[in-house]
Formats: C-alpha cells, structure tokens, sequence
C-alpha cells in the first residue's frame, strides 16, 4: 500500500531559507541545502523548493541551491518559483530536481503545463495553485478562487475547474494551497482540499495551515491528500519529520518510517 | 567502471549522482560501442516507452544493449529501463528490446481513491533472493512514479513485488540482466544500498 508523503517545504529567498506569514512578513531562517539534508536525515519523504525571490538576477543562485541539495539528498524533490518557460525547466531539472512546480505562469499561459509534461512527462510537472475562499457564484461554483502574485491578484477562476483542467492539459500532480490558511498554523482548509482531491485522478498534495500533527491527520483524511506540505512546523523546530510520522502511524495512517 | 546509458530522456544526472556520492566510478554514454563493451550497464529513466525505443533505434543503443546482454554484462533497469527490457509495452503500443520475456500493461483499478501515476513510497516484498536485493528488508519502501508495470512471462523472473491496487513485480531479471520498477537513486539508504550491491554484483555468483 502506498504512504501517505510528508513534504517539507523551503521557500528560497536569495538562496536562504524564509518562511511567510499569509505572503508577507517574510523573514531569513537559514540554509536550505543544510535544512533539506537534515530533513531528509529525519525521514522526510520529498522537499520543494520555491523560490520566492525570481527574479531574473537571482536565478543561478537558485539553480546552484538545486545542484547542491541533488548532490546530498537522495529523495525526489521539486523546485518552483519563476519558472515560465519549457528552458526555465529544463535548468531546473538539469540542476538535479525531479519535479517542476508550475503556479502563476500556467494561469497566465496553460500551454506551459502541455508543453512541459510533453517534453519531461507528467511525472515532471505539478501544477501548484493558490487559493482564497469566495463566495460561491456561478461563475465560481465552489466557492474557491485562483490568485496568483503571491496571493495578491484574483483571476476570476475557479479552483476546482482549473484542477480539472491542469489535470487533462498533462499535470502529474496538484499542490493545493489556501492563501486564507498559509501560516495560521490553525489547520489545512479541509474541504478545499477534498473537492480538488474528488475532482480529479492525479495525487493531490495538501498546502497550507499546518501547525500540529493533527492537521496532518485531518488532511490525510477527510481532505482525501496524497500527501501533506509541512513548512514552519519544521523550520522552527517544534517538530520532527520522525515525531510527525510517529503520530500518524499511531493514528493508523500508512507512512514511511 | 558503471556505464550510464544517455538515451536523452530519464534521470541520468540523479543515478549519476547517487553513483558520486557512493564514490562509485562511472560515467554517461550515449555511444553504442562505449555501452556495448561496458564492465557494467545502468539503463535508467522517466519517459514514454515509444519515444525511449525510438531513441534507442535511432542511436543504434537497442542493438548495443542487445550485444551486452548477450555478452553477460551486467545490467542494471530502472523505471523505463525497467519496461523497455520486455517483448512489448501497452504505452504507445511499442515493441521493447525482449531480453525479458513479458508485456507491459497500464495498471487497471477501479478504486476511484487510487490515484494515478502511481506515485510515492510503497512497500516492496522479495520473493526471491537475489544479491542486489539482500539488504531488503520487509517493510521496507521505495519511491515508484509510473502507470505501466513489468509483467514477465516466467514468473521465476520476478524478484520482488509491490502492490497498489494488486500485487505487480517490481523487481525483474534474468542472467545479468536485473531491473526495478522504483527509482533506487530517489529512494533514500534504502535504494543507495541497492545501487552499491549492484556495483559489486557478479551475476557468474
């Protein structure tokens, strides 16, 4: 039986290690390369990177993160953060990630999600969305919205639909993530999660809330999640990999130890 | 010396990789006469069966791999490298290289909660000992990315099984021919420690 995947997420800000508060208030905590080896040291069963700096200056500094972090740590793990061309991928994966993660720019341009499962596979190409919770309307029936700009610009698109849809242009995976529940540490929007995870036949990985092991457990759960992304739990070290896992080992969830 | 086959899709760079951090020589060919007379052949990937096969023709490595099978090299198959070595795949409808007997067909389940690809860590069961599978312990798990499996016709060819849905092989070989369904280089000690056995693998033993 497959595991549940606890994925430990680093954002890269000119290539250090920072952590948001609803998209803003973004504070340096360290180094990604020694913080992903420690992880993967603990048990961690995949890592994303997103680079939240982008900007074109700032680029092969990320790639250089990418190649030290594929030299020392032997799980797969993905990079996002201003990826918009099949190239900017390509450097990514030629860097040492197994998995691009493609958020704003699809929005922008969908053919980027064909193009990049056509020229890497679908395995290759997650398809990360941010999300804010509307009311529901019929042009937004589920009453979750796309943002994109770091949460700062809604697109009029609806959440559920565009799973759907990055799922038939090639997507391997989706990233959900609830901009309303990003760094509350008060739990994963639960029923997002479930209505994406329903809608479409890819794994869907939970993003977004979590500040206790029993989030984690809820997500897993109820929220249908393939896998869940911890991020500050981690980083400030109220948590283990190890003790996270215990805990939904003991709760009866299937995950690697 | 390992030879890691460059058919100009898979994941060279992480075998390579892995291979560097174990502090095991090798290098990547993709010239047929360098893998042909290869000490030992890793053949790895991520890919579409029919563009990996067209690939190998084009490059001339199909016939190339065929000569160091038949020679006794030693071969190690990962994921597509896995698949490829049957008679046939179901994706794209692509005759493979036959060093193996078998197909290799789409996982069929109607449990709408399994996603596809079948994706993460699963448990992998031996079922047969062989050396580069010694260290494997039950319970223990490996990073698999795939919607196609191996099914080789001579069940004694099958090595160790997962099970995702149903139980499939994950781990196939004959002679010095061995391959494995998951990605031995993403999937931590576990899969390092495969790698270094396979380096030290006498397939004469």
């Amino acid at each position: 039986m497959l595991s549940k995947r606890i994925i430990a997420c680093l954002d890269v800000r000119d290539g250090k290690l920072a952590k948001s508060i609803q998209f803003v208030n973004t504070k340096n905590i360290g180094d990604p390369v020694e913080q992903a080896r420690k992880y993967y040291e603990q048990g961690v069963d995949e890592l994303v990177f997103y680079d939240i700096t982008a900007s074109p200056d700032n680029r092969a500094i990320m790639l250089d993160v990418v190649s030290r972090v594929a030299e020392q740590v032997f799980i797969p793990f993905s990079v996002g953060g201003g990826l918009r061309t099949v190239d900017d991928c390509k450097r990514v994966f030629l860097a040492g990630a197994e998995k691009v993660n493609i958020n704003s720019a699809a929005v922008k341009n969908p053919e980027l999600i064909s193009d990049a499962s056509n020229a890497f596979g679908a395995q290759a190409v997650v398809l990360s969305m941010d999300v804010r919770k509307i009311e529901p309307s019929p042009q937004l029936p589920s009453g979750y919205e796309i943002v994109i700009n770091g949460g700062r610009t809604p697109m009029g698109l609806d959440a559920v639909l565009w799973a759907k849809r990055g799922e038939e242009l090639g997507a391997g995976e989706l990233v959900v993530n609830s901009i309303d529940a990003d760094g509350t540490k008060a739990g994963y929007e639960i029923c997002l999660t479930r209505m994406v995870a329903d809608a479409v036949r890819i794994p869907v990985v939970a993003s977004g809330g979590s500040g206790k092991p029993e989030h984690l457990y809820e997500v897993l759960t109820e929220g249908h999640a393939s896998a869940a992304l911890v991020a500050s739990m981690l980083h400030y070290g109220e948590y283990t990999v190890h003790a996270i896992k215990e805990y939904l080992a003991g709760c009866g969830i299937k995950v690697r130890i | 010396m390992i030879t890691i086959v460059d058919y100009q899709a898979g994941n060279l760079t992480s075998v390579k990789r892995a291979l560097d951090h174990l502090g095991i020589p090798n290098q990547i060919s993709a010239d047929p006469h360098v893998v042909q007379g290869a000490e030992r052949i890793i053949f790895p990937g991520v890919g579409h069966a029919g563009s990996t096969m067209r690939v190998l023709k084009e490059t001339g490595l199909d016939s190339a791999l065929k000569t160091a099978f038949s020679r006794g090299t030693p071969i190690l198959g990962i994921c597509i490298g896995c698949q490829i070595i049957l008679s046939y795949s179901e994706e794209g409808n692509t005759p493979g290289l036959g060093l193996l007997p078998g197909v290799c067909p789409r996982f069929q389940v109607r449990d709408a909660a399994l996603k596809f690809p079948h994706m993460g860590w699963n448990a992998v069961t031996v079922i047969q000992a062989h050396p580069i599978l010694q260290h494997v312990r039950a319970g223990d798990e490996f990073y698999f990315v795939h919607s196609y499996y191996p099914q080789p016709t001579d069940p004694a060819t099958i090595y160790a099984t997962s099970e995702y849905g149903y139980p499939f092989p994950a781990a196939i070989g004959t002679g010095s021919l061995f391959a494995v369904q998951f990605h031995a280089e993403k999937s931590g000690a576990v899969g390092l420690k495969l790698l270094k056995n396979f380096a030290r693998w006498n397939s004469g033993d």
